[in-house]
């Protein structure tokens, strides 16, 4: 499962190391093995900068370019917000990946009352362009992009972007974000899905679609396989079930009359690292391959730079722990450590309070010293790919590799990804490899320093963020005064609109721009399609 | 004891994060108890009304965004105005060491934070439906 499980004799010494994904690890590695798995420097590796990617995107790595820096960040209100974004570029932060409160992720304005108690909590309350416009005051948003985390309503948060954008003064096409919008695995982990999947696989094609056309420096999805392994997915299968969903975007877009070639060179994924070193530097080099060959060989996708597995590697909340939590501080530069080692285009951390709340500004800053220390103080920038050449990692990597394509054919084999996750068989399958992970935790199977080793009895304080109760005290109002002052003519005309083009099947993106211009809450324009598109209905697993 | 302990798992609210919940549905089962899982978004209301349908013994509720204690001070009077406070509540999540005696203060009868042990915790729930 989630880390090495180690067979030891009655010395404590280890016989046999078995990784999360199944593979078994030997105690040495040499020509041999290589030979044994049929590896092919150029077939299995190529240059870096060259097909099939395994080595890197890029033909010098982080000589020519580090990574982006991108804390995930949000709370309270949009001016608390934009004070926490200011400060982590301040400190060298290069982009923003902003954290919506669960009222916005569920499409909740937030005087509705669900949203009782949980306004501003885990994320930033947006209502609407108003919030945005205070939100992103003072930050260029030509040069740092912005990752939205945000899901079902994804296709409403891309189309306020712009509209802030335009309002701050910026040109939509040369303004980047990069919007979650990735609903299928919301199924699988996370939870945060409003509409019937069907509409909601449309709407994701529809901000494919417009952002083609309208926001080419826009990533409109990021294929999450970081939220499948936080339930319980094994790597491999982390990789093969992102793989298999972001190709059933592709289809929802091609059946439009498009090529991909068109638009799959701004798709873009998020990864998740913990456990086993080896492992993961193992899966991302063969995850560029799977990707790249998915897509030359699936769907005739030339043109090298489309073929790019772009996207976030970052380090994973499932490896931190309530005990001793400083301890995830370490933890936290090993995980940086492996997406320095993986190639990382763009990367981050859970600061290591998130085992509890969201993080202080004083832990949200040590994840990003943490990461600058890997590229400035000890030589991640040097040489690309540098664990290449290793009998050990190549091994490895082809072995990590033909699990991959084996999760990807299982799935498919029994009629596809969507499919699998609307009959209950993927998130069963999941929860099962959840329990026998707590399972084997619990039994002392699978080590956690300061949980089932070396535990001790104290727990550790530590000055965790407060929730403040006044932060939706003054959204309510704000929202009271928007609706005062708002011109609610045009926001009735905007909303008929958008209600018009979603019944039509039409693209609903220029409408929803013109909602968010209108000053339309988030609640109004996510109203307009629970009524057009009806709700999802999680299947039963028990 | 009951032979035939009935536990009724959701989770309340928005948040969906719902692996801890599954985890243990199943280790609750596995234990040899009736589960029933509601899933995820469910209102109070709905809890209860499903509390007294289904005659459980318990609710387990799994919250991880923080808003445990008003969400369990609300079930409690839910609980209270039905006439069925007799039905035992337990909470698993992201609850801070100093939110439990706030928890038990009203009521909350087992509190089980992330990676609390999953043993244990049966037996609490065995012991609660006795």
């Amino acid at each position: 499962m989630d880390v090495a499980r180690y067979i030891k004799n009655e010395k404590d010494q280890i016989e046999d190391v078995i990784l999360s994904s199944g593979i078994h690890v030997k105690p040495k590695y040499g020509p041999e093995d290589l030979e044994a798995v049929g590896f092919d420097y150029q077939k299995d590796l190529g240059e870096p900068g060259e097909f099939p990617f395994t080595r890197n995107l890029f033909a010098e790595g982080y000589r020519t370019r580090e990574w982006t820096t991108r804390q995930y960040t949000g709370f309270g209100t949009p001016r608390e917000t934009n004070e926490r974004f200011r400060l982590m570029i301040d400190h060298g932060q290069t982009g923003l990946n902003v954290a919506f409160d669960l009222p916005t992720q569920m499409g909740l304005d937030s005087d509705h009352p669900l949203a009782w108690g949980e306004v501003g909590r885990v994320g930033m309350a947006v209502d609407s362009l108003r919030d945005f416009e205070v939100a992103f005051a003072g930050i260029d948003l030509h040069k740092v992009g912005a990752g939205l985390t945000i899901n079902a309503v994804a296709s409403i948060m891309l189309a306020m972007y712009q509209a802030v954008a335009e309002k701050l003064g910026f040109d939509r096409t040369k303004i980047s974000a990069t919007p979650q919008n990735d609903i299928l695995k919301e199924v699988l982990g996370r939870g945060a899905w409003i509409y019937a999947l069907e509409p909601a696989v449309k709407l994701i094609g529809d901000t494919i679609e417009y952002s083609m056309t309208t926001m080419p420096r826009t990533n409109p999805v990021s294929v999450c396989g970081y939220h499948i392994r936080e339930s319980g997915a094994t790597p491999a299968q982390e990789m093969a079930y992102a793989f298999l969903i972001a190709n059933a975007y592709i289809d929802e877009v091609a059946k439009r009359g498009y090529e991909p070639e068109e638009f799959v060179g701004r798709f873009s994924f998020n990864f998740n690292i913990f456990g086993n070193l080896w492992e993961q530097v193992a899966k991302f080099r063969a995850g560029r391959k799977v990707w790249a060959h998915n897509l030359s060989d699936r769907y005739q996708v030339k043109n090298p730079k489309n073929l790019w597995l772009r996207g976030l590697f970052a380090g994973g909340g499932s490896g931190l722990t309530k005990a001793e939590p400083e301890n995830n501080i370490m933890r936290g530069a090993f995980y940086g450590l492996a997406a320095a080692l993986s190639g990382a285009q763009s990367t981050a951390l859970c600061s290591f309070d998130e085992a509890f709340t969201i993080p202080t500004p004083r832990s949200a800053l040590l994840s990003l010293r943490t990461l600058q220390i890997l590229m400035d103080e000890v030589g991640m920038r040097d040489t690309v790919d540098p664990l290449a050449g290793s009998y050990f990692i190549e091994t490895l990597t082809k072995q990590m590799e033909e699990k991959i394509w084996e999760e990807m054919r299982e799935i498919e084999e029994q009629g596809g990804v969507i499919k699998a996750i609307t009959n209950g068989y993927l998130p069963r399958k999941l929860a099962w490899q959840a329990y026998e992970f707590e399972r084997d935790v619990q039994k002392g199977d699978l080590i956690k320093v300061g949980v089932n080793k070396y535990a001790e009895e104290e727990d550790a304080d530590v000055d965790l963020h407060e929730y403040n109760e006044a932060w939706a005290e003054e959204k309510l109002a704000d929202l009271v005064e928007l609706k005062r002052t708002r011109d609610s003519a045009a926001v009735a005309s905007s909303l008929k609109n958008l209600e018009a083009v979603a019944r039509a099947g039409g693209n609903v993106m220029p409408a929803l721009v013109e909602s968010c211009k209108a000053y339309a809450t988030v609640g109004e324009m996510s109203d307009v399609f629970r009524d057009v598109y009806g709700v999802f209905k999680e299947p039963s697993i028990f | 004891m009951h032979t035939n302990v009935k536990v009724l798992l959701a989770k309340p609210g928005l948040d969906g994060h719902d692996r801890g919940a599954k985890v243990i549905a199943i280790a609750l089962k596995e234990a040899g108890m009736e589960v029933i899982y509601m899933g995820l978004h469910q209102t109070l209301e709905a809890i209860v009304a499903a509390a007294v349908q289904e005659d459980v013994d318990i609710i387990g509720l799994s919250i991880l965004s923080g808003g445990h204690i008003p969400i369990c001070r609300r079930l409690m009077e839910l609980l209270a105005e039905e006439g069925i406070d007799d039905i035992a509540v337990c909470v698993g999540g992201v609850i801070p060491k100093r939110d439990v005696p706030v928890l038990k203060e009203m009521g909350v009868k087992g509190i089980f934070p992330g990676g609390a042990n999953l043993r244990e915790m049966t037996e609490t729930l065995k012991a609660l439906a006795g």
